[in-house]
This record gives structure tokens, sequence and C-alpha cells, in this order.
């Protein structure tokens, strides 16, 4: 297991990534990894640059400077739509569902455009994807009706209807019950049983280790450190960067 | 398991639909049996119509607010002069000009979609404004003097009528008819995710710009189309008024009456204006008063127009172009 994920391709990888907005810089030479299959978590106090790098990574904006590669493939000059459809899907941390439609209207497009399905294909997968995301009772629910969470199950929902073979989610376990975390947590783990890559950011701990493998310690625009979950939390840079700014 | 299916059409839109059906072939029989005049307004009618399902799917539907329609209404008119000129059949050269005007929209595409909301709006004013500058030194136009489609006048003025009636009726109901199939399309969903929020619509997956672009250059067509049809029925084409930011206005009018971003609002959207014109147009001034102050009224209190009506009772849109989930 070990040395098959040591001389394998990573599934998806980012190399010495820098992105600035304006004159904040924000990522200094990130390079991040995600084997084919693995689930890796993302933490780091607020601001660190996490969402940032899923923007990198899904191509939501240009990077300054930086490669990004998805099985091998270069994805400079892709779009989003493009780096969507060769199976990269990312969810919003504040959610961005398309108000003006259905719930159900919502994650049928993604299936259709994502995932390139036809209609009735799309309209079956949206119903399983609603089924299995909690929201099938409001399928026909205007997405402008919902409140925060079903968002964030929206967002969830909607990315997968694109089939991805990695997802990024970014802090969809906030706010949730210890039931519907651990309904969260059944839920990701389907998804890597079926052989997709998860990359989590999330301030819940231990609804994070209860998934991932791996865990990837932000700050200030950097990696501190990364590797098994136990190893990375005792890091006192990591300590330090979590004293000195609490989670959540 | 049975797989998910999507609610087919209701009984009262299946009805609704039967009645739109016997209404058209009513009008398909109506200039065998009702005088000059009305037929003339009808004309006029089924223009509005089109500038206002053209303008619904660009705003309502693509998010794609544009102020300058005009741009294609005034080419398709334009064009339709310079092809006659040329020799060419008139009522034929109707289809071909808005093909034409198509075509440039198709150029001006890839500059005016790269703006976002505000800015669009006003490139594509000042588009139409370049446009009508250009069209202005054009040696037939005359400047602002303008021109007169004489050719049509070769035509028994009866057969004139009847030929542009049934043209104008024929354009009306394929607009209307494709724009609820092309609605229910991928590209109709993709336009609303579009509209809803560009980013996120791009991050499932959604070519954005490609889907702008096909619904920009289909709005386009369709305005020239009515833009030419209104200058066969009204022969004379003078820059001011075939480019002028009057047809935007009646379009907002029109739809926001109506209501933006559901199917059957701009037709109903039309029919109130046709009908306040009808009645108030020999107002003048008062007449454009009281317009602005519908306008304003609706804005204010009903901002999803006449539909709002129903959906404020809780009731179904008619004509809804929702897919539901058969649960
Ligand atoms: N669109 C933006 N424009 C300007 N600054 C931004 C933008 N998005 C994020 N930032 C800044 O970039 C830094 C990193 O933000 P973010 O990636 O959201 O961090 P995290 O997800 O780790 O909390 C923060 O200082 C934030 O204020
Ligand atoms: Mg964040």
């Amino acid at each position: 297991m070990m040395m098959q994920a040591m001389t394998a391709e990573p599934m998806l990888r980012a190399s010495g990534v820098n992105k600035s907005y304006g004159a904040l810089k924000v990522l200094f030479d990130v390079d991040f990894h995600a084997m084919p299959g693995e689930a890796v978590g993302i933490v780091g106090p607020n601001g660190a640059g996490k969402t940032t790098l899923f923007g990198a990574l899904a191509g939501s904006f240009p990077v300054s400077s930086g490669s990004i590669h998805l099985a091998g493939e270069n994805l400079s000059g892709t779009s989003a739509a493009e780096r969507c459809r060769l199976g990269l899907a990312r969810t919003h941390q504040v959610p961005r569902p398309f108000l003006g439609m259905s719930v159900f209207e919502n994650v049928h497009v993604a299936a259709r455009s994502g995932a390139g399905m036809d209609q009735a294909t799309a309209t079956d997968e949206a119903a399983e994807i609603l089924r299995r995301t909690g929201l099938l009772a409001l399928a026909n629910r205007s997405a402008a009706s919902l409140g925060l969470l079903d968002r964030k199950r929206l967002e969830v929902a909607r990315a997968l209807a694109t089939r991805p073979s990695v997802i990024l989610l970014d802090e969809i376990g906030g706010g949730l019950t210890e039931a519907e975390l651990g309904a969260l947590i059944d839920l990701i783990r389907s998804l890597q049983a079926d052989g997709m890559t998860v990359v989590w950011i999330e301030h819940i701990l231990h609804a994070l280790l209860r998934v991932v493998t791996r865990l990837v310690c932000m700050a200030e625009g950097r990696i501190l450190a990364q590797g098994d979950p136990r190893d990375v939390m005792a890091h006192p840079q990591v300590q330090r960067a979590y004293l000195g700014s609490s989670p959540e | 398991m049975t797989p998910a299916q999507v609610l087919p059409m209701n009984t009262k839109d299946r009805r609704l639909v039967g009645l739109a059906c016997l209404a058209v072939l009513g009008l398909a029989t109506l200039p065998w049996l009702g005088s000059a005049l009305i037929v003339d307004k009808l004309i006029y009618l089924f223009i509005l119509v089109m500038f206002a399902v053209m303008w619904n799917l660009l705003a309502g539907y693509a998010g794609l607010v544009s102020v300058g329609q005009q741009a294609f209404i005034g080419l398709g008119g334009y064009a339709l002069i310079r092809l006659v000129d040329a020799g060419l059949p008139p009522f034929v050269m109707i289809f071909v000009a808005a093909i034409g005007a198509g075509a440039v929209a198709w150029l001006l595409s890839w500059f005016v979609l790269r703006m976002k909301a505000g800015e669009f709006a006003i490139a594509t004013w000042v588009i139409a404004e370049t446009i009508r500058s250009l069209v202005m030194f054009d040696p037939i136009v005359q400047g602002e003097t303008g021109t007169s489609l004489l050719a049509l006048n070769a035509y028994d003025p009866d057969l004139r009528r009847l030929v542009l009636y049934l043209l104008a009726l024929a354009s009306m109901v394929v607009m209307v008819w494709g724009t609820w199939v092309l609605l229910q399309r991928r590209i109709g969903a993709e336009s609303q995710a579009i509209r809803d929020d560009e980013d996120a619509a791009a991050s499932v997956g959604i070519s954005t710009f490609r889907v702008k672009q096909r619904i920009y250059v289909i709005a386009a067509i369709g305005c020239a189309l009515a833009g030419a049809l209104w200058l066969a029925s009204a022969i004379t084409f003078q820059p001011r008024t075939s480019f002028g930011v009057q047809w935007s206005v009646f379009m907002l009018f029109m739809v926001l009456v109506g209501g933006i971003g559901t199917f059957i609002g701009p037709i109903l959207g039309a029919l109130v204006f046709f009908g306040l014109q009808e009645l108030f147009g020999d107002f003048g001034a008062w007449y454009l008063a009281g317009v602005g102050g519908l306008a304003i009224f609706f804005a204010l209190y009903l901002p999803n127009g006449i539909v709002g009506l129903w959906l404020d009772r809780g009731k179904d849109e008619p004509l809804s172009l929702r897919k539901r989930l058969r649960m």
C-alpha cells in the first residue's frame, strides 16, 4: 500500500503555486498533491489560503505562477468549466446555488453540463444524488428557499453530479449535528469506496480525522506540515499556528 | 427501481397550449375577415411579441441585460433596404437580413460578452449608436432623412399586407415555440445557471461564453427579423427611429410588466403594452408619462409582473419551464 502510493503518479498535483490578490500575496510556492483514491484533509487558521488553493486547483482564477496537473495532464490554460469536465469538481465555502432554479434543476444541469449526460440519465443521476445527500424531499423547492445547511448539501450534490474523479470539499461540515456529521462521513467514505479522490478543508477535526489518511496544515499561504494526521497535529509549528489564532 | 422522471406538462398548461393553437388558427384566417386597419395593427402586435420574447430570452433567462437590441432591429431593416436595393426579392430578403444581423452579432459577441452587467448594458447601447452613425454614412440612407422600401410599392397593397401579416404571424409562432424548445434543452438550463451565478456555472462544467454567445446571436436574429418585418410594414427607414433606444424601453416595459424570466410574461406584457398604445397612444407626452408611471408601479409593487399575481396566490406559474421531479 505504502509502496504503491509512493511510486504511482498523483491524481492531482500543484507545483510552486503563487497567487496574489492585487498587492496581497496569498499563496507562496505551494506544492500539494493527492494520490488516486486518497482522502486528504486540509486544516489551518482562517485566512491561511486554503480556499484560495481550491480556487487555484479548480481554475476559478488564474494563478500568478506555478502549475496544476490532473492525472498527469497539465491544466494550465484550461478553464474552470474544462477542469470540471475533466473530472475536477469543487464546492464553495460560501454556497453559490443557482437561486432562480429548483434544487433538482441545480443538480440536473450539473449532470448535463459537467458529466455530459442526456436529459433522462441526468434525471436519474440527480434523483439518486439528492437521495444520497438528503435533499430528495426538497427536490422541487426553489434553491433560494434553502437554509445555509441545505445550501451546503446542495454544493456537494451539484459537485457530485458532474461525476468527478477528484472532489474538493470546502468546509461542508460546519453547523451539522453529530448525527448529520456521521451521515456526511458515511457519504464521503462511500465516494472513496467508488474510487474518488477527496480533498477536504474542514475545521471540525474529529470529523475530518475519521476520513482522511493524510493531513496538510496551511498557515499564511504556506504549507507548514503534511503527512500522518497525528504527526501533523503534533508538529510544533502547527501547534503555534493554532494557538496563535484558534480554529473556529 | 423505476427510473426517476420529470413530470409532464400539467392539464391546465396543456389546455392553454391547445387554446393558443386555436388562437393562432383563428389569427391565420383573420385577414380574410378583418379590415385592413386591424390587420396592420396585428402585424405590429406580433412584432411587439417577438421583441418581448427575445429580450426576455436574453435578459430574463441568460442575464444579459441589453439596452442595445435596437442595433439588430435597425440592422435588420437596413440590411433589407440594401438587399432589396440590389434587386433581390423583398419578402425572402426579410429572412436573409435577419441572418445577416445575426452574423454581425456573432462578431460583436467576442467583444461585448467579455463585459459584466453594467458595462455590458452600456456597451450594447454604444454599439447600437455606433452602428446607426455608420449606417447614416451610406448614401442611399441620406443621413437623417432616411429612405423607403419603394420596391414594395410594386405589389398590390392588399396582397402586400396579407403576405406581411402571414409572415409576421408565422415568425412570431416560430419564435415563441422555438424559445420554448430552446429553454427546455440543455442550453436553457445553462443560461439560467449563468444568469444566477456565472462563476458557479463554470464550476459545474458550463462553457459560459459559448452559451451566452449562442443566446446573444439568437436574440439578435429574432430582433432583426422582427425589425425587418416592421420596416416592411412601415416602408420608411429612418436611422433615428429604426435604431432608436425607444425599442429597448418598450422591450423592458413589456417584459417587466409581464414577468421577467417567465415564459408567458413577455407575451402578456406585449398585449398590455399594445392595448395601452391603442387606448392612450394619441395623448403624446401624457401617454409616455403614464407608461413610465406604470413601469415604476410594477417595479415597486409587482416585481414578478402579471405572472406574479399567480405566484402570490400560491398558484403555479402558467407554462412554467420548471423541471419538476416526480416524487
Ligand atoms: N477575492 C479576494 N480578494 C482579495 N482578497 C482575498 C480574496 N479571497 C481571499 N482573500 C484573502 O486571501 C487570504 C486567504 O483567504 P482564503 O483562501 O479564503 O483563506 P482560508 O480559506 O484559509 O480561510 C485572506 O487574507 C483573504 O482575506
Ligand atoms: Mg476558506
